[in-house]
């Protein structure tokens, strides 16, 4: 960096600059020599050699990894991945806030499980359910689209949560209707058809084990939407999508047909979710209203977001990083692993900036030994917990565990953390560094205490906090292209 | 005709709910123009403090207090406590966020919506907490009340609707007739001419999530003080009030009120007359025909977009 680059130019809002303007400290930052050749090398590999080495790194997943364990969360992070960008398209690309976006899931789910299940006695072919299944998620998304294609974003996000909730209504009470049993009710429908392609039945089991069938077609599924998609974006209607979603006026006024667009871009997100439903309830055999409801809505916006909406590449690594994510929080080794990972991942990244963090991570690893001390010399049962090797063993020695955790304490550490965090962005300089001990040491008492022992609410904490922290410390996520208002 | 007199009973009741709901999402949205998908969770923490301090004071089987101070002072806890963490949602997760494009502030919201009903079931579990006001007093909050033909118009009813009428009108007349409801109408008219003009904008915005979040802790308890209580309402109960807050015009107080009851009317008479089942569907239906013929609402102004 040379000395006349103001220090932060590139920070800050951006309000009123362009993009070009915006972007020439991030330019002049980047790095001369060897570095930069290869960033620039790898700049010229086209974005079809990635899809292709991706998607070529992904299916020999399995081959090295034989458990059906992993085949099964790798299958479930492809739908994640397909949803994301079906998502992207209505949120990134169209810039409008749609909150019934897993109705289109479900809706995708339930119309296969009709079309293909011993519920009616329907069995149609694999390729004719799937187009249907697409059509249908289309259409219903233009028809959600309409009442809610004049007004601003906030009507919309109503319009479409209330869709959300009308969804679980119709799937749970559905199996009354007029006397006759149409979605199984809270029951769901079950025993559906596999997928038959090519004259042969796609078996969710091989010999035991997750079969590898359909990781490889969810795959090529991704594959295909991914470039359609990628296809549309660089269309007329992806360029005007981006321009009304900047600035819906403007475009207007140069004669896109606005409401039309959103529609839409609507109906594509709805498409690619009905899709992905299809390959979902032929996994499963079995389609549940609660499988599309608000968590499944949160946790795609959160790989979106994380990714950076609008970005394709982004949103598909969001869905690769929150996916296998909430599958490895679940069991306590590993989330215990990721909580200390991020711990040490988040001071170095710090320290990068500034190095008295160092500091506060020795004090903080200090402070640990200490009240850990101190606490075994008062009473041995408040260090009692269970003891295990390895990483756990360590960690034992380090956090107090009491054997008994009395009822207020979860509470009382649970708010306490969530008043000292919310303390340390408001204090500045050496205060903050001193509270920043007792914060961390805080944050892995309840991590170890509280959060492991209830995985399902305390993963989701966790998706909430990433939506919070990213939107106020990066918007545009990790890929996506930093937004610049035009005033 | 019992029945419609019945129903109109419930309507009230359910309708006061929604609409003191409705408020906060009315005057959240009218000085900032965020939707606070988080005021459903603040409402349902509101009920949990209301049963914290429930069980604080005796429980209802054995209260150490009468029982207009039990009811009083849950209340109060459940509005205080709300307007504290209304308070801080706004200071850390809405207030960076300001300036930044609008989709920003809406997807922290949700975020901290689904923060907040998860920690609540961390801290909490999933079982639902029952106030029991059937035991408070024998029942005299049930036996009690008076007479509509052979309606019995329960006091506790009675209360619900009472209470609610009397915050209204304590907002009303804050936000009409005192210095700070003028500063608020005044930020949510202009909020940059009202900068000029020496309003401490931060104040307004704080005072109003105060306001909005202690209706919605007042919301919660009257809802618990009949309904169980669990951590997973704030969903439905958020989509409702913000529903009514849309019907009767988005940024209007009296809207809000016109909205909730009629969103009440609507969801009881659907349960008496058609179905309990579907009683979502016809409210959906009345969302989309406002959408589509009155998109101000009941009583909202028509949005001009200037250029």
């Amino acid at each position: 960096m040379t000395d006349s680059t103001p220090k932060g130019l590139h920070e800050g809002p951006a309000v009123g600059r362009d993009e070009w303007v915006a972007r020439y400290a991030e330019r002049r930052l980047m790095p001369t020599g060897p570095l930069r050749t290869i960033e620039d090398r790898l700049r010229l590999v086209p974005w079809w050699a990635w899809l292709i080495l991706f998607i070529a790194a992904f299916a020999l997943l399995p081959v090295i990894e034989q458990s059906g364990y992993v085949r099964r969360v790798a299958f479930d992070t492809v739908l994640y991945m397909l949803l994301a960008l079906g998502l992207n398209v209505v949120v990134g690309w169209g810039g409008l806030l749609d909150l019934g976006f897993v109705a289109f899931y479900g809706i995708g789910a339930y119309t296969y499980a009709l079309l293909d299940s011993d519920k009616f006695g329907i069995h149609l072919p694999t390729p004719v359910a799937v187009f249907v299944v697409v059509v249908v998620g289309a259409v219903v998304g233009l028809l959600l689209g309409l009442p809610s294609r004049r007004l601003t974003g906030d009507y919309l996000a109503i319009v479409t949560l209330f869709f959300l909730q009308l969804f679980q209504t119709i799937t749970t009470n559905g199996d009354s209707v007029g006397g006759h049993n149409i979605t199984g009710g809270p029951n769901g429908i079950l025993n559906i058809d596999p997928f038959h392609l090519f004259g042969h039945n796609l078996a969710v089991q091989h010999e035991g084990v997750f079969s590898v069938s359909y990781l490889y077609l969810a795959l090529a599924v991704f594959g295909v939407v991914f470039v359609a998609l990628r296809f549309v974006n660089e269309s007329r209607t992806g360029r005007a999508w981006r321009s009304q979603r900047e600035d819906g006026l403007a475009a207007e006024a140069m004669g896109m047909p606005v409401n039309w667009l959103k529609l839409l871009s609507f109906a594509f997100g709805a498409a690619v979710a009905a899709l992905t439903g299809t390959l979902y309830a032929a996994l499963s055999a079995s389609v549940f209203p609660l499988t599309f409801y608000f968590v499944l809505l949160i946790t795609v916006y959160t790989m979106v977001i994380l990714g950076g909406s609008g970005s394709q590449p982004g949103v598909v690594l969001g869905a690769l990083i929150v996916g296998p994510l909430l599958e490895a929080l679940r069991e306590p080794d590993k989330s215990r692993a990721i909580f200390f990972a991020a711990l040490v991942g988040g001071l170095l990244l710090l320290a990068r900036r500034n190095r008295a963090i160092g500091i506060v991570g020795l004090a903080t690893l200090g402070f640990g030994f200490a009240v850990h001390g101190i606490a075994a010399a008062i009473d041995s049962s408040w260090v009692a917990g269970e003891k295990a090797g390895g990483f756990a063993g360590f960690v034992a020695h380090w956090v107090v565990v009491p054997a008994h955790l009395a009822s207020w304490i979860p509470p009382v550490s649970y708010i306490g953390l969530i008043a000292m965090i919310l303390l340390v962005t408001v204090v500045r300089g050496r205060l903050r560094q001193v509270l920043l001990v007792p914060t961390l040491y805080l944050a892995a008492f309840v991590w170890e205490n509280v959060m492991l022992s209830k995985p399902e609410p305390a993963r989701f904490i966790v998706l909430g906090l990433i939506l919070i922290a990213l939107m106020i410390l990066r918007p545009n996520g990790l890929l996506g292209e930093r937004r610049v208002e035009i005033v | 005709m019992d029945q419609f007199i019945q129903l109109t009973v419930d309507a009230l009741t359910l309708g006061s709910v929604y609409a003191l709901i409705a408020l906060g999402y009315t005057l959240v949205y009218g000085v900032l123009k965020l939707l606070n998908f988080a005021h459903g969770d603040v409402f349902m923490v509101g009920s949990f403090i209301g049963f914290g301090m429930l069980q604080l004071l005796g429980g209802t089987s054995d209260p150490v207090v009468p029982v207009w101070l039990l009811l009083v002072l849950i209340t109060a806890a459940a509005m205080g406590g709300c307007a504290a963490l209304g308070v801080a949602i706004e200071r850390f997760a809405y207030r960076p966020l300001r300036d930044a494009p609008r989709i920003a502030p809406l997807i922290s919201a949700l975020g901290v919506s689904f923060f907040l009903a998860n920690s609540m079931q961390l801290l909490f579990g999933a079982n639902p907490r029952n106030y029991d006001t059937f035991a408070l007093d024998n029942a005299s909050l049930y036996t009690k009340g008076f007479d509509i033909g052979a309606v019995h118009v329960a006091l506790l009813r009675v209360i619900t609707v009472v209470s609610t009428l009397v915050l209204m009108v304590m907002l009303w007349y804050l936000v009409t007739r005192t210095r700070t409801g003028k500063a608020m109408r005044a930020t949510s008219f202009d909020r940059e001419a009202a900068a000029m003009m020496g309003i401490d904008i931060d104040r307004v915005i704080v005072f109003t999530f105060v306001l909005g979040s202690a209706l919605a802790g007042a919301a919660g308890v009257l809802q618990s003080l009949r309904v169980p209580t669990t951590v997973a309402i704030g969903f439905v109960a958020g989509l409702k009030g913000f529903t009514a807050a849309v019907i009767g015009g988005i940024g209007s107080i009296p809207g809000a009120m016109a909205g909730g009851l009629l969103l009440g009317f609507a969801e009881s008479y659907a349960q008496g007359y058609i179905s309990t089942k579907w009683s979502d569907l016809i409210v959906f239906s009345i969302l989309i025909a406002f959408m589509i013929f009155r998109p101000q609402g009941l009583l909202g102004r028509a949005d001009i977009r200037k250029v």
